[in-house]
């Protein structure tokens, strides 16, 4: 059971905007704020905002080159997040099993 | 890619009533949910889960419609009321299928968690300063670099 801890990871990968961000950067490998804001229905000052969560989540990585920043996606957390957010289900789908087997015991004694 | 949701359901070989006690009633929510549970089943009422070893979270009954619908909001911080940005909202809906019943669930609001909208405003400015700083240095070491070259 995990709850907590990794909140960062979860809102900055919720985020629909966020998400589309992400693909983006995935598809381009590497782009300026810019050049995302060209792509994306969000102004220049907003994706550097949603940049910096991303960031801030350890899920893109900054680089410097010239005048430019250029921005790039950390695959290995982006996976993290991933197995993360499928471990939640997979949880839940435990849970779900086990309230079946006390449901359908419970049905079958009733009707014995 | 990754949702702001979860949602998984089974099929179960028993009626909605069941399951309802099954999804609701706290003695046995305690058997699939945590290790102990205390539900106030009405909409706003208070609930707690326990886990032994990780302690209780808080959470708040939002809609109760029995036998079809039961939902609630938990907070992800141990001991602390469920509220905007700390936690999820759990839904169940258990819909007759023959002699049995089909059970979902959806945990949803993934996006809303962490921190205030201040706190990340505070962030970005944070982080834009400290860009805005290397860059000026860099920006001084190019020009000095210009002006040796020439």
């Amino acid at each position: 059971m995990e709850r907590g801890g990794r909140d960062e990871l979860w809102a900055a990968v919720a985020d629909p905007t966020r998400r589309r961000l992400l693909d983006v950067l995935l598809a381009r490998g590497e782009a300026t704020a810019t050049a995302l804001a060209a792509e994306l229905p969000v102004t220049r000052q907003g994706i550097a905002k949603h940049l910096a969560v991303l960031d801030r989540a350890g899920l893109v990585e900054a680089r410097r080159q010239g005048r430019e920043v250029l921005y790039a996606v950390r695959p290995e957390e982006l996976d993290a997040a991933t197995r993360w957010m499928a471990q939640v289900a997979a949880e839940w789908d435990a849970r779900l099993h086990t309230i079946k087997r006390l449901a359908e015991e419970r049905h079958e004694r009733k009707e014995d | 890619m990754i949702a702001d949701r979860i949602e998984q359901e089974i099929v179960i070989e028993a009626p909605p009533e069941v399951v309802w006690e099954l999804v609701t009633d706290p003695e046995h929510v305690g058997a699939w949910f945590g290790d102990a549970a205390e539900i106030d089943l009405r909409p706003g009422g208070d609930a707690a889960l326990t886990w032994n070893g990780m302690g209780t979270f808080l959470a708040r009954v939002e809609r109760v419609e029995p036998p079809r619908f039961f939902s609630f909001r938990w907070a992800r911080p141990t001991d602390t009321p469920p509220a905007e940005g700390n936690s999820t909202l759990v839904e169940f809906s258990l819909i007759a299928e023959g002699e049995g019943t089909r059970l979902r669930v959806v945990e949803s609001g993934f996006a809303t968690l962490a921190g205030s909208e201040d706190e990340r405003a505070k962030h970005f400015a944070d982080n834009t300063e400290g860009w805005n700083v290397e860059l000026g240095h860099l920006r001084d070491y190019a020009a000095k670099a210009g002006s040796q070259a020439r």
